[in-house]
């Protein structure tokens, strides 16, 4: 990690730049009015010192063309900021169709990081440059917040919930990664590394790893185990939905709603089955609430969003 | 130059004894319960506020370990916000000032306002016995499921000391709002009011429409622990995300609340130490009811990365902006009145330029804050700390001690002594500026807050801070220092020592209980300055 | 006016009826407080000082309904099924009572302004009796709210399906009757210093607004139930 004293953070991201970019004028707008207001009350608290105990100023009510004037422009300047900032934060909150997918579960009081191909991480995340990541990412238990400094991006850990940041590492090295929101005794020990690394070397990584299989598979085994399997099957007629590329369709549950199958419908589908059913089928789905943790529900999700569907029979 | 006397009769010595202060129905008694309280509770923060800053000198964080300093910055946070910030102009300055700047015998229900003091002295005794027997650790925002479920500390205490001492501010608010609409003297039309009262009518309008959504809020923590009720709690279904939406629901008005007076002290201080209306009187005056207008559509800028929907964070970052509008009027409008005025170097003046000053800059960097994308890298960050104390601190703290000084002389009928004051007001001035400004540079390098310990390369910065904060609690004991002396021993102040304009400026220094002896029929603008000034000062 | 000195024109050479007025009142009812200058102001003042607390009061409560919206939205089935739970019959018969007592308290104002003393005491202890009635019924529910389990927490007992969901009704059910129940038992004893002052005689066609202002606080309560009956009691009930 750097020591000495920087005074500004590395810009180790692609959307970095454009943060730092809309920074550096708010900078240049802060200073430009604080030096004005502070010069003209010291200018003029000089200039029109009271000269004598008995000194009266001179009664000026108002102007309204300096109202106008000082409203308006503000108002104008602000409005670019938020048009600015805005158009960067949609570029924040829309991850690019194509990314390197991680799982991130916080609890108090570290950071597990799940590589879909099985690798886990505690406190320390590898990731190649120059591509899109995204992190998918829940509590165990109170709220947390991941926050890379160098790549400019936070978003707070939800427990029942999943969150997704993304960003596109720029710069191999290493960078904190801390969590941002308080979490109880041991919140500012709750700090890791995000490691870059050029793609060859996080190649090397990659193979380096994991004892256990993937996620996916490890969903599979999981699957079987918790006798899913005996409802949700490739061919239609079973009990439950067929599961065979459904992920990422549009689907109109029974009570008329339109929802996208994403990590979040299946989990919520895992947990409290009833809350949307599809059509033609009964609720009857019994809930794993407190039955699958939430690694497990990570790895039901990456073997439901693998299932291809089937030639011929597979229904959507 | 007359020799001053003090009045033989005024509300200081009208009635003897413990019984005489604490049965009062004296507005202008309550006021000094007040002052007493809420000073106790400001060294109380401030002591915690040294802890905290001597704890983070070291990146290890040698002083105290994680779980005191959690509670450390807990209770500072509650202690400063809920016991002093809020109250403080309003019921020490408010209670004092605003029958008799409408020109009414007291405020419209006197027992009601003895009551409030009692409510807050309860609540603040919750608060305190939960302190002492353990304290809180959850944060002043108290989130769930934190705060519900994980929290190990005295959080139902603490929650019943804030739930009770949010009716005191409730029945303030009341009582003032129906002051100033029915107990105005004949000829004190609503624009001929001191631009202090419509401040304080704005901070009214909030108190009694914000504090029972808090109120409810934190009770509803309590019961979850309690009963383990589950609105907040993922685990039955319950969301944590609407915790946050209902504190800050009234948090966000909250600040507003805290800053809304220490605007009115300002214009008062501003049109007397430069002897001339207020420039802009009209919009000074709606720009202080927009502020509590819009202040409450904001919230969701406190959620940005909390959760919230792109949409929704849209509609709040919009509207964060024009909350800020309001502010920056007043700001070029008191700069405008130092045009051509009649400028004073005394005391209280120079906390309102610094105010100002101070105040513009904590503003500004609200931009920020309010800027979505920088929003998300500086959120939690010692960048939004910064921002808040310069308001908090930079502002309001200034404003009050700047209207402590200006109307010390009419509370108590004397004089401080002004060198000690001035030199005070530089001590807290360089203090404020070296402890907050070194933590917008770390707030924008990654430091997040409530950080018992942290990253080497920030240590640099954090012993600056420190350094300043140090300087900032000397600055801030030595006007308690010579506040005291003077009662006792400062030069007699006669009922006009600054020559300034203001229905206070016309009785005597102390008051007469009764305030007026005649209920007064105003004729004359607000700040209406002739052409030369009679005072009682060289 | 002189730029330090003490304002000079009396309030004497500008409304000597106002002045008279002033000297009336304060003799004939000793009613007077001291802070204002004639009844009329103080009843103004004290009419908006009990309308503005009733705003909070809707804030106060308005927060719960939020909530209760909120999660009404997102679990309708839970909340039918659980408001099915509660005593339908019980809760009507409170709400009549309520509503009677509203009526009750109206009576007891009318009078108050017509000076006719017995109907004012009588109507005020009928709004008791009925006020009391209420808690007594509610307090009943909330028995066997208890015996049968409903209470949130380790004793909860509820169908599988929608164990977890109907916890928060629950929750909200007894939080939101719970804070009702509060503002009724500090209205019966709002009532209790109105019946004293009536019996000591203080109330008077001149001076009845301290009646006035306890009806409006009492209206407010009563209203408060008309809203929480049918979002607690009536869901899904139609037919």
């Amino acid at each position: 990690m750097t020591s000495g004293t920087p005074l500004f953070p590395i810009n180790a991201s692609t959307i970095a730049s454009r943060v730092d970019n809309l920074y550096f004028f708010l900078l240049a707008i802060t200073a430009f009015f604080s030096l004005l207001i502070a010069g003209l009350i010291v200018f003029y608290a000089v200039k029109y010192r009271r000269r004598s105990p008995a000194a009266v100023g001179v009664s000026i009510h108002g102007g309204l063309l300096l109202e106008v004037a000082w409203t308006v422009i503000p108002f104008v300047i602000t409005m670019v900021i938020f048009v600015w900032g805005a158009s960067v934060y949609f570029a924040m909150a829309s991850p690019p169709a194509e990314t390197l997918n991680v799982y991130v579960v916080g609890k108090q009081w570290m950071w597990k990081f799940q590589h879909l191909d099985g690798q886990r991480e505690i406190n320390q995340l590898h990731v190649p440059v120059g591509r899109n990541v995204k992190l998918i990412m829940t509590s165990e238990d109170v709220i947390h917040d991941l926050f890379f400094p160098a790549f400019r991006v936070k978003a707070d850990v939800l427990p029942g919930r999943y969150v997704n940041i993304w960003f596109n590492a720029t710069k191999p090295g290493r960078y904190h990664l801390l969590c941002a929101e308080y979490c109880g005794t041991r919140h500012s020990g709750m700090i890791g590394e995000v490691v870059v690394l050029e793609a060859n070397e996080y190649q090397d990584w990659l193979s380096g790893g994991a004892a256990e299989g993937s996620l996916a598979s490890a969903g599979e085994k999981l699957f079987a185990d918790l006798a899913c399997n005996t409802c949700h099957r490739p061919e239609s007629g079973g009990r439950g939905p067929v599961l065979n590329g459904l992920f990422g369709s549009t689907i109109v549950t029974a009570t008329g709603e339109t929802i996208v199958v994403d990590e979040a419908h299946i989990r919520e589908s895992i947990l409290n089955p009833s809350a949307k059913v599809q059509p033609g089928y009964q609720p009857i789905m019994p809930t794993f609430q407190g039955v699958v943790s939430e690694e497990g529900l990570l790895q039901l999700i990456e073997y439901v969003k693998s299932l291809q569907p089937q030639p011929a029979v597979g229904a959507r | 130059m007359p020799t001053l006397l003090v009045p033989p009769h005024h509300y200081l010595n009208d009635g003897y004894g413990i019984k005489s202060w604490l049965l009062t129905r004296d507005h202008k008694r309550i006021a000094l319960l007040y002052l007493a309280a809420v000073t106790v509770f400001f060294f109380v923060g401030g002591a915690f506020a040294v802890l905290i800053r001597l704890d983070l000198a070291t990146p290890a964080g040698d002083l105290v370990s994680d779980e005191t300093y959690n509670k450390l910055f807990t209770m500072h946070g509650v202690m400063m916000v809920f016991f002093f910030l809020i109250p403080a102009i309003p019921s020490v300055l408010g209670n004092f000032l605003v029958p008799i700047m409408i020109g009414a015998k007291d405020l419209a229900f006197p027992k009601l306002n003895l009551a409030s003091w009692y409510i807050y002295m309860l609540g603040g005794t919750f608060t305190l016995y939960a302190l002492v027997t353990g304290g809180v650790d959850t944060g002043w925002t108290f989130y769930a499921p934190f705060s519900t479920v994980s929290s190990t500390t005295n959080v139902i205490p603490t929650a019943l000391g804030i739930f009770i001492t949010g009716f005191s501010s409730i029945l303030t608010g009341l009582n003032f709002i129906v002051t100033i609409h029915r107990m105005r003297a004949p000829g004190m039309t609503w624009f001929r009011l001191p631009l202090f009262i419509w401040s304080t009518y704005a901070t009214s309008l909030i108190n009694v429409l914000g504090t029972p959504v808090i109120a409810i809020t934190i009770l509803l923590v309590a019961a979850e622990r309690l009963f383990q009720f589950g609105f907040f709690n993922p685990a039955v279904g319950g969301d944590p995300v609407l915790f946050q939406h209902l504190f800050w629901f009234y948090s966000h008005p909250a600040v507003y609340i805290m800053v809304l007076p220490a605007m009115g002290v300002i214009s008062e201080l501003v049109a007397a130490g430069c002897r001339k209306p207020i420039f802009g009187y009209p919009f000074v005056a709606f720009a202080s009811l927009a502020i509590a207008v819009l202040g409450f559509l904001v919230w969701g800028h406190h959620m940005f990365v909390a959760g919230e929907s792109v949409y929704a964070a849209l509609i709040f970052s919009v509207l964060s902006f024009l909350v800020a509008l309001p502010s920056a009027i007043k700001v070029f409008n008191w700069t405008a009145t130092m045009y051509k005025g009649a400028v004073s170097w005394e005391t209280p003046m120079l906390y309102a330029y610094g105010f100002i000053g101070l105040f513009t800059i904590g503003g500004l960097t609200g931009l920020f804050l309010a800027a979505l994308a920088v929003d998300v890298h500086v959120t939690d960050t010692y960048f939004v700390v910064a921002h808040f104390h310069y308001i908090m601190v930079g502002g309001t703290i200034m404003g009050y001690l700047g209207g402590l000084h200006y109307w010390w002389p009419k509370i108590s009928g004397r004089r401080y002594n002004e060198s000690l004051a001035k030199f005070s007001a530089l001590i807290i001035f360089i203090g404020f500026n070296l402890t907050f400004f070194p933590q917008f540079v770390l707030g924008y390098l990654g430091m997040p807050r409530r950080y018992h310990a942290y990253p080497e390369e920030f240590q640099v910065l954090n012993v600056l801070s420190s350094a300043g904060a140090s300087i900032l609690g000397v600055g801030y004991l030595i006007p308690m220092l010579y506040l005291m002396w003077s009662l006792r021993y400062g030069p007699v102040a006669g009922s006009n020592p600054w020559g300034a304009v203001g229905l206070e400026w016309t009785i005597t220094s102390p008051p007469p209980t009764e305030n007026f002896a005649e209920t007064p029929i105003v004729t004359w603008t607000a700040y209406e300055y002739p052409a030369r000034v009679e005072t009682h000062v060289a | 006016m002189s730029p330090d000195g003490a304002i000079t024109a009396g309030a004497h050479d500008i409304d000597p009826v106002h002045r008279v007025a002033d000297d009336l009142d304060e003799v004939r009812h000793g009613a007077l407080a001291h802070q204002f200058d004639n009844l009329e102001q103080q009843r103004e003042a004290a009419t908006l000082g009990m309308w503005a607390f009733l705003v909070t009061e809707v804030l106060f409560f308005g927060v719960l309904f939020a909530v209760y919206g909120l999660y009404r939205m997102w679990y309708p089935e839970a909340f039918t099924a659980a408001s099915h739970e509660l005593h339908l019959w019980l809760g009507t018969v409170n709400t009549a009572v309520l509503i009677t007592s509203s009526l009750t308290m109206a009576l007891a104002v009318h009078a108050a302004q017509t000076g006719e003393r017995r109907q004012l005491l009588t109507f005020l202890v009928l709004t008791m009796i009925l006020g009391a009635a209420f808690l007594g019924i509610k307090g009943y529910e909330y028995y066997s709210g208890f015996v049968e389990n409903h209470l949130p927490g380790p004793r909860f007992q509820f169908e599988a399906e929608h164990f977890q969901h109907a916890q928060i009704f629950f929750s909200l059910y007894f939080i939101m009757t719970g804070l009702h129940a509060v503002h009724m038992i500090i209205g019966l004893a709002v009532m209790a210093v109105m019946l004293w002052l009536s019996w000591r005689g203080t109330i008077s066609p001149e001076y009845y607004n301290p009646i006035e202002i306890s009806g409006l606080y009492w209206h407010f309560v009563d209203i408060v139930w008309i809203f929480l009956f049918p979002l607690l009691y009536l869901i899904g009930r139609h037919a």
